[in-house]
């Protein structure tokens, strides 16, 4: 029983990062209608924006998690601007090939620059340790990720649900044409959308820089996993995919500890469950499908 | 001054020409020169571990013997020529028939993942050519895939388990939990170490296989297990995860503070790059088997400055293995006089030698295993690294005749004749 529970609150915390990136998933697929098939490579570039402010600047990893986020965001509006703006009218599939093409760009070129084996970055001291939470002693940088990452999702639901921003971008969202008849630059939001949705996967970056291999690679193998998790949320609903973030988290923890060999797999056996119920994922609406 | 230098070089290549021919001058080439083709992962998890440095020491090696024995050394020209496997089998056979068949390669190196080095193997067997696998761990290419042509020269999983294995239990604890990547060559290792373990009077309480290659890269639930297994508990984590999965994996183990609950980490398979990618503060204390490490020895030293000098990064042993494997090949070629396979072939075969990396090495006859001595070895703390990539530090000295797996248990068909 003790192990189950420990094991649960464990699987909370790789849900906490698969919440987060989802998360931008969502936004941006909801308003712009991305397939964002950069995410991984972007969530890369916030651990590697940590290494390097951290490692070669100095700066410690509180302002590295608000300098690398505002930077990955950064890189994301230019690329909004750039080379995405050009192809929302045409087949979602133009826009996944864009992004997947630069996914392998920005990889190579980091790999080219940093080899593939990755490169250190330890736990800021303040955090280092473990702390007791009743059942055991748990480390202090996981309790702090878990927590941080429950108040990111709490403020973005809050951004979008409960203020005017958050009205445009749904309204937006909704009836993008009816919006701009009220009078709201809808495309003046779509870049700064964008920007938030990566934004938020170079937030997860960082805050895997302490616990993870920082490499070139360590995006690309957690894009699959975060796609299905925003397949099994519904398409664009920002409440799914938390809420499936944090269920495959704690799915695949327990998988790994009764039967290993299925712990990567469950979350596709449950994403052709939900799929076959709810052809719509556990929160979409029909439509968004 | 520039222009000097090309006269004296052009005088030079031209009285070189002219000059009689240095060494025996009585090698055969069938097509003229000798070409050494390099296979390796030069993408992907793979490529910091052998990759283009890999097939630079291939070149090394090449430039090294022309320096030595003069440009007709072995009757001709030496060219390297190198590819990019990416870890997949069919493309690594590919590439080795394209070498063999187009290029005329004379013999194939490096070669790392288990799966590619079988693959190649059976290529090398069918086009009769020789291959040096030195990348690649798995103890396959010497017992059931074994096959005249290809020689197995750096390491391999039995010896790997047999040191580490061996060692650890005798030194460190008796009860383990081994976690293991679920493909070939994780397999591999859970079964050797297992036996090795056993053997020395240890025990497995269990062994769990992660997935492979992890794309979650959370092995926070295996941590947590470690801890809280009854009955007895364990004192060694033995993890047999390579690259980037082993990054991640030594990063939570030390999150979740599993030295100080007293469980040891051994690892079965370590890079000094892995090393350099961890700091060794993360790996501090970590005992491990290896082939060759570049502070082995003044020898060794010496050409890893010459390495370092080329390519700005200190050598892995599978690089250094490349080198040793490239000038060996060399050397057969002028004792055999022919770049002939068979006659090439024969001889390496019961060849004894000791070059920087291979010490009181023997090309072993009835597998083509090259055994030589192995080492147990220590990652320092970080008070004592005194240098940039000076990380390890040497434990015992495992002799040739005991680091490798004996005649008796091989099931190579060439061994049972």
């Amino acid at each position: 029983m003790e192990t189950i529970l420990v094991q649960v609150f464990n699987g909370l915390i790789s849900g906490a990062f698969y919440a987060l990136l989802s998360l931008g998933l969502a936004i941006i697929f909801g308003m712009l209608h991305v397939v964002n098939f950069m995410h991984g490579a972007l969530y890369m570039l916030g651990a590697f924006a940590a290494y390097l402010l951290g490692v070669q600047l100095g700066v410690s990893f509180w302002w590295a998690l608000i300098i690398a986020p505002l930077a990955v965001g950064a890189v994301g509006f230019v690329l909004e601007r750039t080379l995405l703006r050009w192809l929302y009218n045409l087949d979602v599939l133009y826009n996944l090939l864009l992004t997947f093409g630069l996914t392998l760009v920005i990889q190579d070129a980091m790999r080219l620059r940093f080899g593939v084996q990755g490169v250190p970055y330890s736990i800021p001291a303040q955090l280092r340790g473990a702390v007791p939470i009743g059942f055991m002693f748990f480390p202090t940088y996981r309790l702090f990720v878990l927590g941080f990452s429950i108040l990111i999702c709490l403020g973005v639901w809050w951004l979008i649900e409960r203020t005017r921003v958050g009205m445009i971008i749904r309204a937006s969202t909704e009836n993008p044409a009816l919006t701009r008849a009220l009078g709201v630059d809808v495309d003046r939001w779509i870049p700064l959308v964008f920007a938030f949705g990566v934004g938020l996967a170079g937030l997860a970056g960082v805050l895997a820089a302490p616990m993870r291999n920082i490499s070139p690679l360590m995006g690309s193998d957690l894009i699959i996993t975060t796609f299905a998790i925003v397949v099994i949320g519904g398409m664009g609903s920002i409440f799914g995919s938390v809420v499936t973030g944090f269920l495959v988290g704690v799915i695949s923890a327990l998988g790994a500890v009764y039967y290993p060999p299925a712990a990567n797999t469950l979350v596709f056996v449950l994403m052709a469950f939900v799929l076959l119920l709810r052809p719509s994922g556990l929160f979409g609406s029909p439509e968004a499908g | 001054m520039k222009r000097w230098g090309a006269l004296i070089c052009a005088l030079a290549i031209v009285l070189g020409l002219w000059g009689p021919a240095s060494g025996q001058g009585t090698v055969k080439l069938m097509h003229g020169k000798v070409v050494l083709g390099v296979i390796n992962d030069q993408s992907g998890v793979y490529a910091d571990i052998t990759g283009k440095n890999g097939a630079e020491a291939v070149r090394m090696a090449a430039e090294d013997f022309v320096k030595k024995y003069g440009p007709n050394a072995v009757g001709g020209p030496i060219e390297v020529i190198s590819a990019d496997h990416q870890n997949k089998p069919d493309l690594g056979a590919s590439k080795a028939a394209e070498f063999y068949d187009r290029n005329n390669a004379n013999a194939i190196i490096d070669v790392p993942t288990s799966s590619v080095a079988i693959a190649v193997a059976n290529v090398a067997g069918q086009k009769k050519r020789v291959l040096m696998v030195v990348g690649g761990a798995t103890t396959a290419v010497t017992n059931a895939n074994c096959n005249k042509y290809t020689f197995h020269w750096a390491y391999d999983t039995y010896m790997l388990a047999n040191g580490t294995g061996t060692e650890v239990t005798k030194r460190i604890g008796k009860k383990w939990y081994i976690l293991y990547p679920n493909y070939a060559y994780g397999q591999d290792m859970n079964r050797t170490f297992s036996t090795a373990i056993q053997k020395s009077g240890g025990k497995v309480m269990l062994s769990d296989p992660t997935p492979f290659p992890n794309e979650t890269e959370d092995f926070s639930t295996f941590m947590i297990k470690a801890r809280t297994l009854r009955p007895g508990g364990v004192n060694v984590l033995g993890a047999m995860q390579a690259g980037q999965d082993l990054v991640n994996l030594v990063k939570q183990f030390n999150e979740f503070g599993l030295r100080q609950q007293g469980i040891n980490l051994a690892i079965g398979l370590l890079f000094i790059s892995d090393i350099h990618s961890l700091t060794p503060a993360a790996l501090e204390g970590t005992l491990f088997t290896t082939p060759w490490e570049w502070t082995l020895d003044k020898e060794s030293r010496e050409w890893a400055d010459r390495f370092m000098a080329r390519t700005k990064v200190r050598p892995s042993f599978t690089q250094a293995g490349n080198y040793s494997a490239a000038w060996q090949y060399l050397e057969a070629v002028r004792r055999a006089g022919t770049d002939d396979a068979d006659k090439v072939v024969a001889a390496l075969e019961g060849y004894k030698f000791s070059d920087f990396f291979a010490h009181n090495a023997e090309v072993r006859k009835q597998d083509h295993a090259v055994i030589k001595d192995a080492y147990v070895a220590q990652v320092k703390g970080p008070s004592e690294v005194k240098e940039p990539w000076d990380y390890v530090k040497f434990v015992s000295k495992i002799p040739a005749n005991e680091a490798f797996q004996p005649l008796s248990e091989n099931l190579c068909n060439m061994a049972k004749r």
